[in-house]
């Protein structure tokens, strides 16, 4: 247990580090995941203007409240891609990770982990700006805050399962693209990433239930910006952990049959 | 002429290279339908509360997603690789190989690369467009069609000079390549008229990112709104623009040290 810990903290300090050399490209990246959100913020405002002033229970102030989260929860959903499991199998940079005494996934996910802590720092100017000119109505109970924290983290862990899983299967085919778009738009519709999912037909919301792409981004914003009972809050912190749970069991299932079909081709 | 032929030949060579490659056209398609696809959910998801936004309808709507589908996929195909392939090589140093070539130094960056099957999305927006506009009951209309070609063709230069621009900054922050992804970013909020944005966006997405001239300028010709006076002004950036990205161009160039090769 404890050179697991040592691993975490040494790996997430020296992502800092590495990471806060960057501020430049790591702006350049937020700006413009930003702009997606402004984006549907912009017109979501606009819609329900022009409708009076709400729709779905959602205001412009409402719509900015939820779209200025987005942006963390967004941040902290980007984890190793399942292109770049893809990259580091045909380029035979797996070889290196398997030599350690330790399952290779923990690196990564101590690298986001430590990358995350710098995302956060440089999110903060970023959703003041952001609040400065799109007046967001937000005002979270200390409890929703709490609670916001550990979602927050659960659906980075989350993420990273699902997305691992998935960059696995390139261990058995390198022709993963079609596979990977099919995933990210499933994802766009059924996370509440495009637009609140209450604001989705009913049959929507009820198939969202069942997938993890709800637990890992509409989820976290939501219990910031909406107003749920705190039966509501705890019920989504336990699906979190369900899927985090149930994620990692099918990562080292996947992994014990993958693992025999790697044949290192350089690196 | 030299520079003329220069590009051709590169085009054919781009063409030839990715016909090596043509299961990629079965993953471009599959992409271009699954991008047309969720624009068309967020279309409709937000003309299933209103019908109208900001002055525009949902099928001079679709019209602005074709122009937007169909710029995309020529930036993607002609400008973005070659953007890319330079941020690469100045940061690795390989530049030097295109400097000593006895042609244009900007020319020849801005032409070795072409991504065929790209243009998957320009097929696919020119369908989309023709829908619209077949829903708009649009008459051919000689004069719109011109000033949609234009305001195209400008809009790309804009876009190409945009890009050049923030390329060369690389010549003095080196690790620039996450610029890929702010300007997709941007981009994309091409999908909607800028005139739903407040006003700093709106000017922003009009004279720092010009894509609103590269969307919604020629999208405006199609559906009757481009006055001369806009278009005049689509011209004056244009010739602006260029000539900003030559010099930034021309200082990175000096800056430029070579860092092994």
């Amino acid at each position: 247990m404890k050179r697991y810990i040592d691993f975490y903290i040494t790996s997430i300090k020296l992502a800092i580090m590495e990471q806060w050399q960057y501020p430049i490209a790591n702006y350049f990246y937020m700006i413009g995941m930003v702009a997606e959100p402004v984006i549907y913020m912009v017109v979501w405002s606009a819609v329900a203007t022009q409708q009076g002033g709400t729709i779905g229970g959602y205001t412009p102030a409402a719509f900015a409240a939820y779209y200025i989260v987005w942006t963390l929860v967004r941040s902290m959903n980007v984890v190793f891609t399942p292109y770049g499991w893809e990259w580091r199998i045909r380029q035979g940079q797996l070889s290196m990770s398997l030599m350690r005494p330790i399952h290779p996934l923990h690196n990564d996910v101590a690298f986001f982990a430590g990358w995350k802590v710098v995302t956060i720092i440089l999110w903060i100017p970023l959703a003041l700006a952001l609040s400065f000119f799109f007046k967001p109505d937000l005002h979270p109970t200390f409890l929703q805050g709490v609670v916001f924290f550990f979602a927050i983290w659960f659906a980075y862990l989350i993420r990273t399962m699902t997305l691992s899983i998935l960059g696995m299967v390139t261990f058995w085919t390198t022709r993963v693209s079609a596979l990977f778009e099919l995933y990210f738009a499933a994802e766009l519709i059924l996370s509440g990433r495009l637009v609140p999912l209450s604001l989705m037909p009913d049959w929507v919301q009820r198939a969202a239930w069942f997938f993890p792409f709800r637990w890992a981004f509409g989820f976290p914003i939501e219990t910031l910006t909406g107003n749920m009972s705190v039966n509501d809050l705890f019920l989504g912190l336990g699906m979190q952990i369900a899927w985090i749970v149930f994620g990692a069991l099918v990562v080292s299932i996947v992994w014990k049959f993958a693992i025999r079909q790697f044949s290192a081709v350089g690196g | 002429m030299h520079g003329l032929r220069l590009a051709f030949s590169h085009l054919r060579i781009g063409v030839m290279n990715e016909f090596q490659y043509r299961a990629n056209l079965y993953i471009q398609l599959l992409q271009t339908f699954i991008a047309l696809g969720t624009g068309l959910v967020g279309l409709n998801l937000v003309f299933s509360q209103t019908t109208d936004l900001g002055g525009w309808n949902k099928a001079e709507l679709l019209a602005v997603m074709g122009v937007f589908t169909m710029t995309g996929g020529l930036i993607r195909a002609a400008i973005q690789p070659n953007m890319e392939r330079l941020m690469e090589e100045i940061r690795e140093g390989t530049l030097d190989y295109a400097l000593t070539k006895p042609a244009d130094a900007q020319l020849f960056v801005s032409v070795r690369e072409f991504r065929l099957w790209q243009n998957t999305d320009v097929v696919v927006g020119l369908i989309v467009l023709g829908v619209a506009l077949s829903q708009l009951g649009w008459l051919l209309d000689v004069w719109a069609v011109l000033g949609f070609l234009s305001a195209l063709f400008m809009g790309a230069v804009m876009v190409y000079s945009f890009w050049l621009i923030v390329t060369s900054t690389a010549f003095w922050f080196v690790r620039v390549n996450e610029i890929a992804n702010l300007f997709e970013g941007l981009y994309a909020a091409g999908r909607w008229p800028v005139d739903i944005y407040p006003n700093w966006l709106r000017y922003g997405l009009t004279f720092l990112v010009p894509v609103a001239f590269a969307v919604t300028v020629p999208a405006s010709a199609l559906t009757g709104r481009l006055t001369l006076q806009t278009w005049l002004g689509a011209l004056a950036l244009t010739v602006f623009l260029f000539v900003v990205a030559r010099v930034v161009w021309s200082i990175g160039l000096k800056n430029y040290s070579g860092a092994s090769a």
